[in-house]
């Protein structure tokens, strides 16, 4: 076993802007595998890069987000409008269980 | 090793058509899907729900598997397949028939054999190809307390990662990794690791490692984003007069000042002293009088004459009665 380095991480941000190659990269899929996601409203570009698809910029934490996608879309075996509404949901009860929580101590 | 009750695992019976197993597995699956279960062992269900239907989706493997636990009885402690347990039995596709077969258990990998290349989705192996690529990213959930997201934390993880071995196979391996954790997260948000995902292609850079971040419940605070509360316990005489009190916050003990004429539920905020993001939390107390147990005798007379002397007082004017 080799030496335990510390890694340090660094917190993804809605600040911070990749490119759609960079998302690409990272969800290990192709621009034609991402266009009919972003036509599903599953990820937005930023809002001022939205008019010309050559300079389509996007927040980091589209990335966690398409990760999940894909992930159900595989396990699941749901169509993509149907991922679109699991993680509409998903944020919904993300949102719910921690209101519950903060209502619990109440 | 430990026999696996596949038919139990997916609830249904021995006698289960092809469609009912599927439906089970469908069902099991979604229930326990990391990115929808709240489960702390969601995962190892999915993974285990995933196995045995694996297994029993498939007739040739259902028939094997069947014939096997016709010779298992409960109670037995270890399980050892016999070594002629599947002869005569034709596996096709080799031993797995799914892309997402890595981490199955060693009961699996005993009867329908070694491990290949799959890609599990925590430990995901990278394209194949003769081009420079960079590495797959990979994901994983880690779970911190309240006061590491206060003051920042090292967390040793356990990820299982796919690597080519020396016989030129790939194998599934336990990787341990220090992170340091930064302070300011938020439930729900994601760290990276910059260059800890799969491995790259050719000389390409490997990919990154995405930890999505869980809190573990606290006994004190509950956190909502990068807010902090408490509820405070105070006395009937510290919310009638006013008080300096100590109040526990993730970061340490805090003076606060009740205002004279405080009551129960009346909300508080100490501006900044929630999660320490680019923009700070706030800490929030509930104020909550609360009475002793038992009053003594002088404690109830000196009671009975506020009683009298507050008499002008009704707080219930305002629903009126």
């Amino acid at each position: 076993m080799t030496k335990q380095e510390l890694i340090s991480a660094v917190i993804i941000t809605e600040d911070e802007v990749i490119s759609l190659a960079d998302l690409c990269r990272s969800c290990a899929l192709s621009a034609e595998q991402i266009l009919p996601i972003i036509e599903h409203g599953i990820i937005e570009p930023l809002p001022n890069t939205l008019s010309n698809s050559l300079h389509w910029r996007f927040s980091a934490d589209c990335v966690p987000r398409m990760q999940t996608a894909i992930r159900l879309q595989r396990d699941l075996n749901i169509n993509l409008a149907g991922t679109a509404l699991a993680l509409d949901l998903l944020d919904e009860v993300k949102m719910l269980r921690q209101l519950v929580n903060a209502l619990q101590r109440e | 090793m430990e026999y696996k009750d596949y038919y139990r695992i997916l609830g249904v019976e021995k006698t289960a058509t092809q469609d009912e197993i599927k439906r089970a597995y469908r069902k099991l699956a979604r229930k326990y899907h990391p990115d929808i279960s709240s489960e702390s062992e969601a995962e190892e269900h999915f993974k285990e729900v995933g196995e045995a239907y694996e297994v029993l989706k498939d007739p040739e493997k259902r028939v094997a598997y069947d014939q096997l636990g016709a010779h298992w009885k409960t109670g037995q402690s270890g399980f050892k397949p016999p070594p002629d347990w599947n002869e005569g039995f034709e596996f096709h596709g080799g031993g797995y028939t799914a892309d997402d077969s890595a981490g199955f258990s060693d009961f699996f990998e005993s009867l329908f054999g070694q491990r290949r290349p799959g890609s599990s989705r925590y430990s995901a192996d990278g394209r194949r190809g003769g081009f420079q690529a960079r590495g797959q990213d990979s994901h994983a959930k880690v779970f911190i307390e309240l006061e590491d997201a206060y003051q920042g934390a090292t967390r040793s993880l356990v990820l299982q990662s796919t690597e080519m071995g020396a016989d030129g196979r790939p194998h599934i391996k336990p990787r341990t990794l220090n992170v340091k954790i930064p302070k300011g997260l938020k439930e729900g948000q994601t760290i990276r690791l910059q260059g800890q995902g799969s491995p790259g292609f050719g000389g390409g850079q490997a990919g990154d490692l995405y930890l999505e971040i869980g809190f573990n419940p606290h006994s004190l605070y509950k956190v909502n984003g990068h807010d902090v509360s408490l509820e405070l316990p105070i006395t009937p005489w510290e919310a009638a007069l006013g008080a300096t009190i100590q109040v526990p916050t993730p970061a340490g003990k805090v003076e606060l000042k009740i205002p004279p004429g405080s009551s129960s539920g009346k909300r508080m905020r100490l501006k900044g002293r929630g999660i320490p993001a680019k923009t700070r939390g706030d800490f929030y107390l509930t104020l909550e009088i609360v009475l002793p147990e038992k009053l003594t005798e002088k404690e109830k007379s000196m009671y009975q004459a506020l009683q009298k002397e507050a008499a002008r007082f009704n707080p219930r004017a305002g629903i009126g009665v």
